[in-house]
């Protein structure tokens, strides 16, 4: 019965680069209609320099698919155009919080879109070099301990004195030349790729052994090492650089690859054990994370707190948003950085919103589909561990901004205002589509079965 | 500007950005519904496989004595590949130490065994995320395999056959 109906289906490769340009071509499209949206509503009439930003935005989505269309050709279609209008919807939104910190009067450091168009350069030009000098993923494995202690190094990096700074009550970001940055997004994508190289390794030895429980599969007490040392060090996170978000990315990263690497659920069990166990912990001796948990749990106890000032906007933007540029975002602290979710809920509404989500839900199905189709245990649990990273980060920062868990300073993919986050993004995007290149390759119809002891190649008669 | 314009700006936003999110989904369609089969392609590739490997009417063949000889994957890209029944078993999956490798995203590492014992060859399911099928039955236990079954492991079909 099932014969007839698997047998007939093959997957004839195919690059689909002309499907993708397409979808570039609307993604910057849409950029550019916000763009000239906000100029008709804040500042009346279509702004001059519509042009200049449409041949800058233009250019570098130009750039990155050059990039691909030469250097990777059977990449995923759909996940630069996604990024692209996620990075081209945020400048915009930038842009129009200008306008409008500018007409409140609050002009320290305005504009801030141009540096973003800045560091968006600088991202193109880092994902077209992961393109370029990464030609084999695989290679990556050989890095593993060393990309495990760049991410260690960097992970600390904050906490050197004269060298880490503390903003807004978080030590997260170094200042050099006069410029901060947060190597802890950097520090991320050297875990991802540690975290796979290592349990590609221990994957085996963490799956075989143990005992079953309860019906579950629980490790040996030996085992149980690498999660404690990892739980360990997103706790010291927590305490030193009083970072919820980066500790939660961190453990969260780390226990979701160990259950993708292993298929045991008592990772998970005792993975959420020990985070209950921190969270508490945290909330009971660190002053920062008890008052993100009450600010949660009562907004509006804090004058012109955040949480309370973005949702407020989102509920004035209720289900179609008041229209880019009509709205009052800029009056929420923070509303082109931690709040961006929520200014775009103000203007675009539930509608727009939604349409946001979906579009990091599309890279983050992608992403998990590269995975699926990678052929190396590695490649797969990197590109399972990006897209994950990405999901987590996402339902952190918009569950913040929406009230549904605490806030916590994570940055929001592609939107939120700062460079490194940016450029670290378009790595994470380069990384991944350079594993899906290799995932849809068409492999050499050649590899007759290696092994001589019994297998060889019948020929269909 | 008018009230109006400004709404009819601000629903025309909303809907190119979610014709954004429909063309991309339209892209991946066949991701979340499965491939499309052109069905003229389908019939011509069907009528001749009809003939060369052993589906329904061939079936009654299953019972014939002995003992199977080879098993060889029936269709795809991969068709032709295949391994020698002799005393060792054969291991079928993705993983390189497999026997037969399969090219096939839904098949697992080790996915499925096949082994002598009792004078019999038998279909043992090692654990496989997507489960093994003989003849269309999923395989929970080791169960016998005889000339002319066929083994369905994720999309690839494979023939035993003398």
């Amino acid at each position: 019965m099932s014969i007839a109906s698997t047998s007939v289906i093959q997957i004839i490769p195919r690059t689909r680069r002309g499907v993708e340009l397409f979808l570039l071509l609307i993604a910057v499209g849409i950029s550019v209609g916000a763009y000239v949206n906000i100029g008709i509503t804040a500042q009346g009439g279509v702004p001059a320099s519509t042009g200049l930003y449409a041949a800058g935005i233009g250019l570098l989505a130009l750039v990155a698919h050059l990039a691909l269309r030469f250097r990777a050709p059977y990449a995923d279609p759909v996940i630069l155009p996604c990024a692209v209008l996620l990075n081209g919807l945020g400048v915009a939104m930038i842009h129009r919080l200008d306008l409008g910190l500018t007409s409140v009067g609050k002009t320290k450091g305005v504009p801030f879109a141009p540096q973003q168009i800045t560091w968006t350069a600088v991202g193109v030009v880092l994902f077209v070099a992961v393109i370029i000098i990464i030609r084999d993923h695989r290679r990556l494995q050989a890095f593993t301990y060393t990309l495990g202690l760049v991410g260690l190094v960097l992970l600390v990096l904050p906490l050197v004195p004269g060298l880490g700074v503390n903003i807004h009550g978080a030590s997260i970001w170094i200042r050099v030349a006069g410029m901060s940055f947060q190597p802890g997004e950097f520090a991320k994508v050297c875990l991802v790729i540690f975290f796979a190289g290592y349990l590609v390794v221990k994957r085996d030895v963490l799956t075989l052994a143990g005992r079953r429980f309860l019906g579950l599969d629980l490790p040996r007490a030996r085992d149980l090492g690498p999660i404690l040392v990892a739980w360990l060090v997103s706790l010291g996170v927590l305490v030193f650089e009083s970072d919820l978000g980066s500790s939660l990315l961190f453990f969260g990263l780390f226990l979701f690859l160990l259950y993708v690497a292993t298929e045991r659920a008592g990772w998970l069990i005792i993975g959420g054990l020990l985070f209950a166990g921190g969270a508490f912990f945290a909330f009971q001796t660190i002053g920062h994370v008890h008052k993100r948990i009450t600010d949660w749990l009562d907004p509006l106890a804090i004058e012109g707190g955040q949480i309370a000032g973005g949702m407020m906007g989102q509920a004035w933007g209720g289900i179609l948003g008041r229209g880019l540029g009509q709205g009052q975002p800029y009056r929420t602290l923070f509303s082109n950085s931690d709040m961006i979710i929520s200014s775009m809920a103000e203007e675009l509404g539930l509608t727009g919103l939604i349409a946001i989500l979906l579009v990091y839900t599309l890279i983050i199905e992608r992403g998990l589909r590269t995975a699926l189709g990678c052929r190396d245990i590695f490649g797969k649990l990197i590109a399972t561990g990006l897209a994950m990273s990405f999901s987590l980060q996402v339902f952190v920062i918009v569950g913040g901004v929406t009230g549904l868990i605490p806030l916590t300073g994570l940055a929001t993919p592609f939107m939120t205002l700062g460079g490194t986050s940016l450029v670290a993004n378009w790595a994470i995007i380069a990384l991944l589509l350079r594993i899906s290149d290799q995932a849809r390759r068409p492999q050499t119809p050649a590899a007759p079965v290696s092994d001589e002891t019994i297998a060889m190649a019948v020929q269909k008669q | 500007m008018s009230e109006l314009t400004l709404t009819l700006i601000k629903l025309g936003f909303l809907a190119l950005l979610w014709m954004f999110v429909l063309a991309v989904l339209s892209v991946i369609r066949s991701d979340l519904f499965g491939a499309k089969v052109d069905s003229r392609a389908a019939a011509s590739a069907a009528a001749p496989s009809a003939t060369a490997r052993t589906p329904q009417p061939v079936k009654p063949v299953k019972k014939r004595k002995g003992l199977p000889g080879s098993v060889t994957i029936a269709d795809g890209p991969q068709a032709g590949v295949g391994a020698t029944l002799v005393e060792e078993p054969v291991v079928i999956g993705r993983g390189s130490d497999c026997q037969i490798r399969l090219d096939d995203d839904y098949s697992s590492t080790r996915h499925s065994r096949l082994f002598l014992s009792e004078g019999q060859w038998w279909v043992e399911d090692l654990g496989s995320t997507n489960g093994t099928y003989l003849d269309g039955q999923r395989v929970t236990r080791p169960v016998p395999a005889e000339i002319g079954g066929s083994i369905r492991i994720g999309r690839t079909t494979l023939n035993i056959a003398k």
